[in-house]
């Protein structure tokens, strides 16, 4: 699925190289930089690999190759609300794979993907932490312990119920 | 300067401060290699298969990384060293998809001359066969990369003055990349067809030889970032 960079995502990344443009920077600080970039918009879009290369006067392809390498950077868009389901030991061993299945069947995307309003995306995740509450899901920051198939319905209620009550709050944000 | 060294018994005379690899190619002795060639800046030995055994060394040694010296002895074909080069090759093929006749290296891949030379199979079956899910990737405007024939030898990558190519993803995913340079103009890509030539296998291929190759049944999905 191709998401096009939000205008403000383009900005954010022309803010951040421009701190660097008319500098000396070493090849060496490849990685930073793409750190700076995910932390700031959350991904790494594609605009980000040409500027980046720019800025470090070395190919495309090598920023795209460094970048692949690392687990920690992503290429699409995270959704507004990331789930994130644990497959450390303890969970994998409570069938923590056939929750990652549910998530990714109700969304019809599969893990490391987003949904195309991004809303949601779904990715798996090594240990969180709770492994008492294996297995463990993620929607943001909110945990959600002893999951259940069964549970991934209600999960997507919750948040229907709460985005109604934002959308209340701020009657004007559709404007 | 030169210097004689004894490969598998025989004398030859070399000169002084090429590799294992070199000298014995140059003296017509062959010894299998994927990651090596000719204008190699610097071999990064990332295949495996040119180990031989010399004088001196407890173990076998990639003759693309050790220097010759003065009077060296050095032994190609010992059991051990035939070992390691198959189950080196058996790895490599067990990514590998296998299909010569629709292939436009057919008869000039070093894959094949591999094969022959250790007598092993190319269909291999001591391992279980991993492909990418992707066989033919299009993104670059004038080349057609073919994952799933690649070796990952890395000769692309190395012989390309503007580094349009790099190796991308890792562990079985690993392919080589372009990120989609659909500019030429932007990547400087001067169409000078040498990562083509390097190309041990046929997983490059300049875009106008590919009508020729459309027989082949591969699904032609682009690769996307
Ligand atoms: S790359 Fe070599 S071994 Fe592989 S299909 Fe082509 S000719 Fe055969
Ligand atoms: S495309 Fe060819 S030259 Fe490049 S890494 Fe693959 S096998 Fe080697
Ligand atoms: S040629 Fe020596 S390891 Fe590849």
């Amino acid at each position: 699925m191709e998401f096009e960079t939000t205008d403000q995502d383009l900005i954010t990344l022309y803010t951040i190289c421009d701190q660097f443009t008319d500098k000396i920077i070493e090849r060496g600080q490849l990685i930073p930089i793409l750190q700076q970039i995910q932390e700031k918009i959350g991904y790494i879009p594609k605009e980000a690999i040409v500027k980046v290369s720019e800025v470090l006067s070395i190919s495309q392809a090598a920023v795209y190759g460094v970048a692949t390498f690392y687990n920690q950077f992503r290429f699409v868009p995270p959704g507004k609300y990331p789930i994130k389901v644990c497959l450390g030991t303890a969970c994998h061993v409570k069938g923590a794979d056939i929750i990652l299945e549910n998530f990714e069947r109700k969304l019809g995307i599969k893990e490391g993907e987003t949904t195309q309003n991004r809303e949601f995306s779904v990715e798996r995740v090594a240990c969180v932490g709770c492994c008492a509450l294996a297995p463990v899901a993620l929607v943001g920051e909110q945990v959600y312990g002893h999951m259940a198939p069964s549970k991934v319905e209600g999960i997507f209620t919750q948040i229907e119920v709460k985005k109604q009550i934002e959308h209340k709050q701020t009657p004007n944000s559709e404007n | 300067m030169k210097i004689q060294i004894q490969v598998d018994g025989k004398h030859v005379e070399v000169q002084q401060g090429i590799s294992v690899l070199k000298a014995c190619l140059i003296n017509g002795i062959y010894i299998p290699h994927l990651c090596f060639f000719e204008s190699s800046p610097h071999p990064h030995a990332s295949c495996r298969l040119c180990f031989v055994d010399v004088d001196g060394e407890p173990l076998p040694v990639t003759a693309c990384t050790y220097i010759v010296k003065d009077r060296l002895g050095i032994q190609t074909n010992t059991e051990r060293v035939r070992q390691l080069q198959r189950s080196a090759f058996t790895l490599l093929l067990s990514m590998h998809e296998v299909n010569c006749k629709s292939c436009h290296a057919n008869k000039r891949c070093e894959l094949q001359k591999i094969a022959k030379f250790l007598n092993t199979a190319l269909k291999q079956k001591t391992y279980p066969t991993y492909l990418k899910p992707i066989s033919i990737d299009q993104n670059h405007p004038c080349i057609t990369y073919y994952p799933n024939r690649c070796v990952l030898c890395g000769r692309c990558v190395q012989s390309c003055q503007y580094s349009v190519f790099s190796f991308a993803q890792r562990g079985f995913e690993t392919t080589i990349t372009t990120f989609g340079n659909r500019d030429v103009t932007e990547q400087h890509c001067e169409n000078c067809r040498r990562c083509v030539e390097v190309c041990p296998v046929g997983a490059l291929l300049m875009n106008s030889h590919q009508h020729q190759n459309q027989i082949n049944g591969g699904n032609s999905n682009e690769m996307s970032i």
